[in-house]
């Protein structure tokens, strides 16, 4: 396989342009610290509605865009910030490779720094990992301006913090992501989904049963009291599993991507919804709290919609081991995020702190405190 | 210990003792010298220190007790798993506190529908994987030293070991933490879910050294034991050769459990204690662990050996049976007293680097052995580039030590040079707090500083380590020029 650096496409910078657009971006940055103005960061626009009201100047990352290397055998691509997810995903895809968290894009303007910034992960997330698992080193500019450098393009790393992964789901309030190294892996040589039929309390049971099995599951969706599980890996491995879990096999290539998009019939776009992150094999939900789910990650992610009142449906989901978000994708800064306990805010305000002394970066986007 | 240092040493101990005895029977706190001894280092044995005292707690709420105690009086804590730690992180501070958790050593809850185990921190690596074993599961982490190491250890240096390519580093396979601050609070970070709310705080946990808190107790994740397993061992006649077998396996899609390799010293030292069946005249060996379904596997390992068949391989020994794969392994794992046998010392070096670069810097690094005199035996993770070169040397010989420490700056530099990281797996301690300052620059330290600022205001949590002062890279720097050139002059100085 020949090795890919520098690649080039529509948008691409050189190094110089590039170095030269770092350097005025944290230019930028330090010229808000010095006059504690808050910024809003903004990539490709595709996740705005993902978060708290903000206010401030835009610091736009769109055009930083570039693949700075890309070698397949290495299994590690470095990118710029603004660089479209589909435009790296395509140049992964050439190479037989991919993005093993299955990154959401939800528009097609989304962007890399984006992706990692919110930290969110599609339907392969239990069984290859989180976006943030993936992410080997950034190039970062902190609140006052300074580019700094962590962790780098090797597999293992451990000089220093892992400050990396700290970026990852901190939605910009710790640092601008310039460049982003990521650990990718080799796409399977073949997928293939069966449709069971099925209760949630069966779905429940059966999952847990293949959890523990070494069966090469790469996703699963419950629906309508029917169980979607995806099988991806080597032909003859995908062949065996698919006749251990039996069912249907799904004719359509397009239901994950759906699933993922959240494109799929259960998602209203213009209507509030709760995200549940629970121990997989949480209880169900209560008919009370939501009567209407779709539940992914072997049980792990659950949406719903509800007319019960938030604090109820927060309350359930700590006492259950998790905790829940509502997103409404219909309007900007309605996101309601999980509140912090007393014991770990005062800490997190401490971290956030360290990055941005003046809090100018994207201020109130995750937590009012932050 | 002079006259004044000896006043303040007892002056502390009067003020801690009776406030630590408040909570904490007296039995479990050592202030014997004889046997503050056993405390002294860690198994980077080249750096020793005595503690005030050592403390071993049994509670949640005595750890706590004894934060609060030193917090209040300003002592340093530094915390030790099983002291297997190889850069001198778990070594005391001067009149610190050594907090010993190895009475943390239950496993609470196994929780096989949702595949977690809840631990505490001194549970050893390898009994996780042992309780869990008869349900088909298993904790993916296993460094060398597993039998040995505590899982708490494993958190506070994101250990790795032979199936991290595959499986992950310590921080891919925990879930949820529970962290005693230096003012005694009780933090949880992340969950028994997926993911928590707020900052990814597991992660930055994670490879901390015992600079940001006490972990007491943890939620690792638990996989399913492979179906099928097969093990191999390729001999290949130049180094090259095996560089570039790497590459191409990876390259070809496929991520083995395991990717090993061996150069010809190690090979030989290794199969005169193991009698292992190593072939002894190979310049390297490459071991290939792949796991998966049967089928699979089948397949798998027909690619491997033609990739390795095309790439040269002199011999390539297939394991036709588990007895087999595990002698492979075990000689592999007996690297360590193999190379103790050939010299007095060793110093085990730990650097990261890009696959690509194998070859060139597995050349250079001989280079460099032969012009400071000494030997080095590479014994390696070459699937993830993570090499740990063997400085052998004899430390009564004052010259040969230093030639040996030398080297080893030498070629953590190479490491940098080439885009990889002074530290893969074993992290940075004492022992390579200087070369943090070959990787780092001033802000980035200084944003480090700043991030520990936040979790430990007074310095009082394993003072010294991993992080170096820039006053200490001043230092660093100022000796380190070589022939009279700076050895990074495109990096940022002051
Ligand atoms: C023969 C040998 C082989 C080895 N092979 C490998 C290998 O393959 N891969 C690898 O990664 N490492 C390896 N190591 C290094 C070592 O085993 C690991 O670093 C291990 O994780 C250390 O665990 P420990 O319990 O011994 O920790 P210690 O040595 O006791 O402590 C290590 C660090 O963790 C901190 N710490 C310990 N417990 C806690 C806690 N509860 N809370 C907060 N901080 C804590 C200490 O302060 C210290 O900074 C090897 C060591 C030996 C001797």
């Amino acid at each position: 396989m020949q090795a890919v650096a520098e690649q080039v496409f529509p948008g691409a910078l050189t190094q110089d342009q590039a170095r030269d657009q770092a350097q005025s971006l944290a230019n930028q940055v330090e010229q808000a610290f010095v006059n504690q103005q808050p910024l809003v960061i903004c990539g490709g626009g595709s996740k705005r509605f993902y978060g708290r009201p903000l206010e401030g100047e835009t610091l736009s990352l769109s055009d930083y865009q570039g693949i700075v290397s890309y070698e397949p055998s290495e299994l590690v691509i470095t990118a710029r910030a603004g660089t479209p997810l589909q435009v790296i995903e395509t140049v992964l895809a050439e190479q037989g490779q991919m993005l093993g968290f299955e990154p959401p894009h939800y528009a097609d303007n989304a962007t890399l720094g984006g992706t990692i910034a919110c930290g969110l992960s599609g339907p392969r997330r239990p069984y290859s990992g989180a976006a943030r698992d993936f992410v080997l080193g950034v190039t970062m500019i902190n609140g006052k301006g300074e580019i700094l450098r962590f962790g780098g393009q090797v597999m293992k790393n451990v000089a220093g913090y892992d400050v990396s992964r700290l970026m990852s789901g901190a939605q910009g309030t710790l640092g601008v992501l310039l460049e982003i190294s990521l650990k990718v892996i080799p796409m399977p040589a073949h997928e293939e989904t069966r449709v069971l039929s099925c209760s949630q309390q069966q779905m429940q049971t059966l999952l847990c049963d293949l959890g523990r099995q070494p069966l090469p599951i790469s996703a699963t969706l419950f629906h309508n009291d029917q169980l979607y599980i995806r099988l991806s890996g080597a032909t003859a491995g995908v062949h065996s599993a698919a006749q251990i879990i039996g069912g249907e096999r799904l004719s359509t290539d397009q239901f994950w991507l759906q699933a993922k998009e959240q494109q799929h019939p259960f998602f209203h776009p213009a209507q509030p919804c709760w995200r549940l992150s629970l121990p997989p094999a949480a209880a169900a939900v209560p008919d009370a709290l939501a009567r209407h789910q779709l539940i992914e990650w072997g049980g792990a992610q659950r949406w719903l919609y509800s007319e019960a009142d938030p604090c109820q449906i927060i309350q359930w989901a700590e006492a259950n081991g998790g905790h829940a978000t509502a997103v409404d994708r219909s309007e900007p800064g309605h996101t309601l995020f999980h509140p912090l306990s007393n014991a770990l805010l005062p800490l997190t305000q401490r971290i956030k702190q360290s990055f941005d002394p003046a809090g100018i970066l994207n201020p109130g986007r995750l937590y009012t405190e932050l | 210990m002079t006259l004044n240092t000896a006043t303040q040493h007892d002056n502390l101990l009067n003020s801690l003792l009776p406030q630590l005895g408040q909570l904490i029977p007296a039995q479990f706190i050592i202030t014997e010298v004889e046997q503050l001894h056993a405390y002294e280092c860690d198994a980077f044995t080249t750096m020793r220190q005595l503690p005030l005292l050592t403390v071993l707690p049994e509670t949640i709420e005595q750890v706590q007790h004894v934060m609060r105690c030193c917090n209040h009086l300003n002592i340093p804590v530094v915390a030790r798993g099983a002291g297997t730690g190889l850069t001198a992180g778990s070594m005391p501070v001067e009149n610190g506190v050594l907090l010993g958790m190895s009475k943390f050593n239950q496993i609470h809850d196994i929780d096989l529908n949702n595949r977690t185990a809840l631990i505490d921190p001194g549970v050893r690596n390898q009994s996780v994987s042992d309780a869990v074993a008869p349900h088909n599961l298993y904790f993916a982490p296993d460094p060398s030293s597993q039998l040995a190491c505590s899982v708490g250890g494993n958190v506070a240096e994101n250990a790795g070991g032979v199936h991290c390519l595959k499986y992950g580093l310590t921080v891919h396979n925990i879930l949820e933490l529970e962290l005693v601050t230096i003012e005694g609070e009780l933090i949880t970070l992340g969950s028994a879910a997926l993911d928590a709310a707020g900052y990814d705080l597991t992660a930055i946990m994670t490879g901390s050294e015992g600079l940001l808190g006490i972990i007491v107790k943890i939620r690792v994740k638990l996989l399913p034991i492979p179906a099928s397993t097969r093990v191999m061992l390729a001999a290949f006649a130049t180094i090259e050769d095996a560089g570039h077998a790497i590459a191409a396996v990876i390259g070809a899609g496929i991520i083995p459990a395991g990717l090993e390799m061996i150069d010809q010293t190690g090979i030989r030292a290794i199969e005169e204690l193991m009698h292992a069946g190593y072939p002894v005249d190979a310049a390297a060996v490459i071991i290939c662990e792949l796991d998966g379904s049967a089928a699979e596997v089948e397949d798998e390992l027909n690619n491997v050996i033609s990739i390795f068949t095309g790439l040269n391989a002199t011999d390539i020994q297939i394991a036709n049976s588990a007895e087999e794969s595990k002698r492979i392994w075990a000689a592999r794992k007996a690297a360590f007293p193999a190379l103790a046998r050939l010299a007095p010392d060793n110093y085990i070096m730990d650097g990261t680097i890009p696959r690509r670069a194998l070859a060139q810097v597995w050349k250079q690094i001989n280079q460099l052995a032969d012009q400071y005199q000494l030997q080095v035996v590479n014994v390696f993770h070459a699937g993830d580039g993570n090499m740990h070169p063997s400085i052998l040397f004899d430390s009564s010989d004052d010259d040969q030590h230093q030639r040996a420490f030398e080297l080893g700056t030498r070629i953590l530099e190479l490491c940098i040079e080439v885009g990889g990281t002074i530290s893969g797996e074993h992290g940075i301690g004492l022992e390579k707090i200087n070369q943090m300052c070959l990787q780092f620059s001033p802000i980035e330290l200084q944003q480090f500083h700043a991030l520990k600022q936040a979790f430990d205001a007074k310095q009082l949590l394993n003072p010294g380590k991993q992080i170096p002062t820039l006053a200490r890279c001043a230092e660093f720097n100022a000796m380190h020029v070589h022939h009279g050139e700076m050895p990074f002059p495109h990096l940022e100085r002051f």
